[in-house]
């Protein structure tokens, strides 16, 4: 089955024409979709796909660190937080402070990126579990914070969190209006999918080119033997360093997003749980691996959704009442997931050719 | 001229004295061999000269230079490459791609240069392929380039490991045990290579239990027991001093 499938895409791939028109229909596709959504389930779901693009960005980031560089971050909602943080401290009525996009992205990346220096510069010495206690920690220092900085100054508004954040415009056109554009009227959400489908593109590529370069293969060295990687002349401090500062980067830059999209930030977005969640998007779809972790990322910020609009009128329609609350079906559910793909895909459900080629070897040898 | 030299170096691990007073110099050009019994210091010794471990007291000067505290990294950029008694490969990157580590050292292309897809950076990359490439035909394993490093066999792994190392473009050349477990004839053939590393300009610094080809290869060697030099010279002369016979096989002296 696998082999079919195989030569199957050898075949296209190797058509430019065939490979050509694939990219064609698969940018038509992404295209319509919205329109497509928002005619049949409802516009809730446009929504839903601009915050399954929104984890999609911040599961790749975290992929430079967990997947490239084979450091285990379990804080990594920080950096997330922090972009949204400064998007909203820098563009709301908090301080009266309402900076235009194409300044505050830049300086909300580059904050991230120094947090994430911060985070990595003390726990470069620590390996695996050491490192994920830590990181874990680090993650609820930064979330136990923006709950506090409420006084003596007020900063972050506290648990109550910021509000009324400005979405993003461009010459003065708010993109969460409806806009009419060739006779077509896009909404908010329909114009926020479209941005976020380019940024998400635009952070494919980068993730993909990080990876083939000389940095991701000091990455890779680093991951496989840290001190065969020094003596091969791998500055291991350093490389790990821009690992840490990267996948912060890009977290932060999906935080800022959030906070536009959303018009408010508070600290309880920004828990453990959803550090894990981000994790499980990597790992169940293929660590290391730039499209299984996307698959991951768009599969577990849609599937519970679904759920979620489901469960309740199944229930009702065959039991007559709803007995399973869809919330605790959704952890139910994931549970059971993850233990699944864990038996049969160990290496996850796209798993990167190198490390299906490890796990594969390691069931070998056993 | 000397290439390295190492003065007085002591290390100690708690009470054990693992190296005392070693001193030794390397000319440029010269394959030196470092010979001992099991725990005499050898890998403790090198790992000294390549900045692994921080000597207790003395001095390592590399080209004139002192290389002390300097960190393994360093070290490698500074021009001394190694190989591990325990293979170290990166065992699940292809043979290329260990290679294409081993030109780190001597490229730089950064981040923004990959994310942009610069000139600058794709033609590096391009140099970085064909100089992995020729390092490979160079050690004489270039037809299992794309296999990935742990499936090859134990002799081409160490042929590999060589080639990582000379891609950092070493002035010297540290091999750790590098015939342990070889067959008479891969023996045959390392010696030929590392006589042909000799002849294109790199010194070599050569770790070996293989008493014959030690004696073949060598200008010079240096016996290490119990964490001291007792014996420096050419081979021929080292293999008939009364303190080298009774390291290796005890007793008393005469």
């Amino acid at each position: 089955m696998r082999l079919i499938a195989q030569r199957l895409v050898k075949k296209i791939t190797s058509n430019k024409r065939a490979l050509l028109l694939g990219y064609v229909l698969l940018f038509v596709a992404l295209a319509v979709l919205p329109f497509l959504l928002s005619n049949t389930v409802g516009r809730t779901w446009v929504r839903i796909l601009d915050f399954a693009l929104i984890y999609a960005m911040l599961a790749l980031g975290l992929n430079i660190v967990v997947g490239f560089a084979g450091l285990l971050d379990l804080g990594y909602i920080a950096f997330y937080a922090v972009g949204a943080y400064t998007w909203a401290l820098l563009a709301s009525p908090q301080f009266g402070l309402h900076l235009p996009f194409w300044v505050i992205l830049p300086i909300g990346a580059g904050v991230a990126a120094l947090f994430g220096v911060l985070l990595g510069a003390p726990t470069l010495r620590l390996r695996g579990d050491y490192l994920a206690i830590v990181t874990l920690g680090f993650g609820e220092i930064i979330r136990i914070f923006l709950n506090n900085l409420d006084h003596p100054v007020n900063v972050t508004n506290g648990p109550i969190g910021i509000n009324k954040i400005d979405p993003i415009s461009i010459g003065g056109a708010d993109l969460t209006r409806t806009h009419e554009w060739l006779g077509i009227s896009f909404s908010g959400v329909h114009i926020y999918y479209y941005l976020l489908l380019a940024l998400l593109i635009f952070t494919i590529v980068m993730c993909v080119r990080l990876e083939n370069s000389r940095i991701g293969r000091a990455w890779l060295a680093i991951r496989e033997d840290e001190l065969a990687a020094q003596a091969m002349g791998i500055n291991t401090r350093n490389i790990k360093l821009l690992a840490f500062a990267l996948g912060a980067t890009f977290g932060g830059v999906a935080g800022g997003l959030f906070a536009s999209l959303q018009g408010f930030v508070s600290p309880e977005s920004f828990g453990l749980l959803e550090s894990i969640m981000v994790l499980c998007m990597v790992v169940l779809g293929g660590m290391g691996h730039v499209y299984g972790v996307l698959l991951g990322a768009l599969l577990l910020s849609v599937l519970p959704e679904i759920l979620r609009s489901t469960a309740s009128p199944i229930q009702q329609a065959v039991f007559g009442d709803v007995y399973i609350d869809p919330e605790a079906l959704r952890m139910l559910l994931f549970g059971l997931a993850l233990i699944v793909v864990m038996l049969v895909r160990p290496a996850g459900l796209w798993p990167a050719p190198r490390r299906r080629a490890m796990l594969d070897q390691d069931v070998g040898r056993d | 001229m000397a290439l390295l030299n190492l003065r007085e170096i002591n290390k100690k691990f708690g009470g054990i004295h693992a190296l005392n007073n070693v001193s030794l110099t390397i000319g440029a050009g010269e394959i030196y061999g470092l010979i001992g019994p099991n725990g005499a210091g050898k890998t403790t010794l090198f790992n000294v000269i390549t900045g692994v471990y921080l000597p207790s007291s003395g001095d390592v000067e590399f080209n004139g230079r002192s290389i002390i505290g300097r960190k393994p990294y360093q070290v490698a950029m500074t021009g001394i490459a190694r190989t591990f008694q325990n293979i170290r490969l990166f065992q699940n990157m292809t043979v290329l791609e260990n290679v294409m580590i081993g030109t780190h050292a001597k490229t730089s292309a950064g981040p923004f240069g990959a994310i942009f897809n610069t000139k600058s950076t794709r033609s590096e990359e391009r140099l970085i392929r064909s100089q992995s490439r020729d390092w490979l035909d160079y050690v004489g394993i270039s037809s299992q380039t794309d296999y990935l490093a742990k499936n090859l066999s134990y002799g081409d792994q160490r042929r590999l490991e060589i080639a990582r190392a000379l891609a950092t473009r070493p002035k010297l050349l540290a091999l750790d045990e590098p015939a342990a477990g070889m067959n008479a004839t891969e023996t045959d053939e390392l010696k030929l290579l590392i006589q042909r590393i000799r002849t294109d300009g790199v010194s070599i610094l050569l770790i070996e239990h293989d008493v014959k080809l030690i004696m073949n290869l060598c200008d010079r060697v240096a016996v290490l027991d119990y964490g001291q030099k007792i014996a420096e010279d050419i081979p021929s002369l080292v293999r008939q001093d009364p303190k080298v016979i009774q390291a290796y096989l005890g007793g008393d002296l005469p």
